[in-house]
């Protein structure tokens, strides 16, 4: 499968690919690692007239602890979040969903401000940064803006992202030593999950419970959280982990299933 | 249609290519049609099944998911740069003494895939092998001997 046709630029700084994007109107998309834009180009699920490729700036690819937060440049790799020391001391649950996505070739491209912005609700990094209480940073022609990510998803594969903004930034609560969970249920080997959660614990004993695959974008299960934060044992607030969700009902998996799944993931990532 | 050219500057094992393409060529066709290459594979077309696996500045991604004007200026490594009938790498020859193959089709991703491998983990273990090779897919073997050619391979030389 080849793509339909399109002109090519490749930015050389931020500003180059802002002005690229107010220049083109909503018909140029931004290119990162390209896995999940080419791939939804090939099946003409998206055909952008102009593709601005970002790949070359290596100033967005960063990973630094800043007093009490992690800041992750939009380009990092998948691959470097897997094995970056700061990430794995401060904020190992990025690293543990980061592992988990597709395979070693695909992490080798993908990048966190690509799948983010792709705003898949299966997306394994969004279930991590939603129960990390993330802010997204985004840069548009009127300045830069902070959209927590519990903001950012707004529908399948739709976020809060305007057409003319570049995701250049995500920042992290620190959590060393905090505890955390990362449990999927894929399909085959490097599938996307049919059913994925995020455990973060937090200061003062609160968790956050982060859901992919469980609705139209990814969720925070509030009534799981609501549950723990009540005193109530990890073993019977899972049984709440569908609570409000309304999982797809599709070729991979119905709804029913996915809500089961949902309910044995919660508990096992609770297990801790 | 738009048609628009690029030129690309690639190196493809040891040897500077440029051309003009079109930016909608992938980098496997660029292998496969341009440079006629054919060792890489286009398999399933949808980053999944890893036939087309080819290392790019030294990590292995897969070339169907890549377009060849993302590769301007990179070095390339395809199967034909491993080794030839005359000098297989460890980890081809591993393939042929392990008979980590039947038809073949997926042999070229699977090779690239454990030469990767091998050279960040020269000793890995069976579960790191198949780890390191869940983006690739055979639909012969049951993986059993694939993962025996890596071993072998690891033992002999690893990703050389």
């Amino acid at each position: 499968m080849i793509p339909a046709g399109f002109s090519y630029v490749r930015a050389g700084s931020v500003q180059e690919a802002l002005a690229e994007l107010s220049r083109h109107g909503g018909a140029a998309r931004l290119l990162a690692g390209g896995h999940s834009l080419l791939p939804a180009m090939k099946l003409r699920r998206a055909e952008p007239g102009v593709l601005v490729d970002i790949g070359r700036l290596r100033e967005l690819s960063y990973v630094r602890l800043d007093g009490d937060q992690v800041a992750v440049g939009a380009l990092t790799s998948h691959r470097t979040l897997e094995r970056d020391p700061v990430v794995a001391e401060q904020v190992p649950l990025l690293a543990a969903a980061a592992r988990r996505i597709g395979d070693p070739q695909v992490r080798n491209r993908g990048t966190i401000g690509g799948s983010l912005a792709h705003a898949d609700p299966a997306a394994d990094l969004a279930a991590a940064v939603l129960a990390l209480d993330g802010v997204l940073v985004a840069h548009g022609p009127s300045g830069v803006r902070e959209i927590p990510a519990g903001e950012f998803f707004t529908g399948p594969r739709q976020s809060a992202l305007a057409a003319d903004e570049l995701l250049t930034e995500i920042r992290l609560p620190a959590a060393a030593g905090l505890a955390h969970a990362f449990e999927k249920f894929s399909r085959r080997a490097l599938d996307w999950a049919v059913v994925g959660v995020a455990v973060q614990s937090r200061p003062g004993g609160r968790t956050a419970v982060a859901l992919i695959g469980m609705g139209p974008t990814p969720l925070r299960a509030v009534a799981v959280e609501e549950a723990l934060a009540a005193g109530t044992p990890a073993a019977e607030a899972r049984s709440l982990a569908a609570r409000g969700c309304e999982p797809p009902d599709n070729a991979v998996a119905s709804s029913s299933y996915r809500a089961h799944l949902a309910e044995v993931l919660v508990g096992r990532a609770l297990a801790l | 249609m738009r048609v628009e050219i690029v030129r690309v500057e690639i190196t493809v094992n040891g040897q500077p290519h440029s051309r003009e393409v079109e930016p909608r060529l992938l980098l496997v066709h660029f292998l496969r049609d341009t440079l006629s290459l054919t060792g890489t594979h286009v398999g399933c077309d949808t980053s999944s099944c890893g036939a087309c696996t080819v290392m790019l500045d030294g990590v292995a991604v897969k070339s169907c998911t890549v377009l060849a004007a993302q590769a301007d200026g990179c070095s390339v490594t395809t199967v034909e740069g491993l080794g030839g009938p005359d000098g297989l790498s460890p980890v081809q020859e591993g393939f042929r003494q392990c008979h980590g193959l039947q038809c073949g089709f997926c042999t070229p991703g699977m090779v690239m895939a454990a030469t990767a491998l091998l050279t960040e983990r020269p000793d890995p273990s069976e579960q790191e092998i198949r780890d390191g090779l869940k983006g690739n897919m055979c639909r012969c073997t049951g993986y059993q001997m694939i993962v025996e050619s890596v071993q072998w391979a690891a033992a002999n030389g690893g990703a050389r």
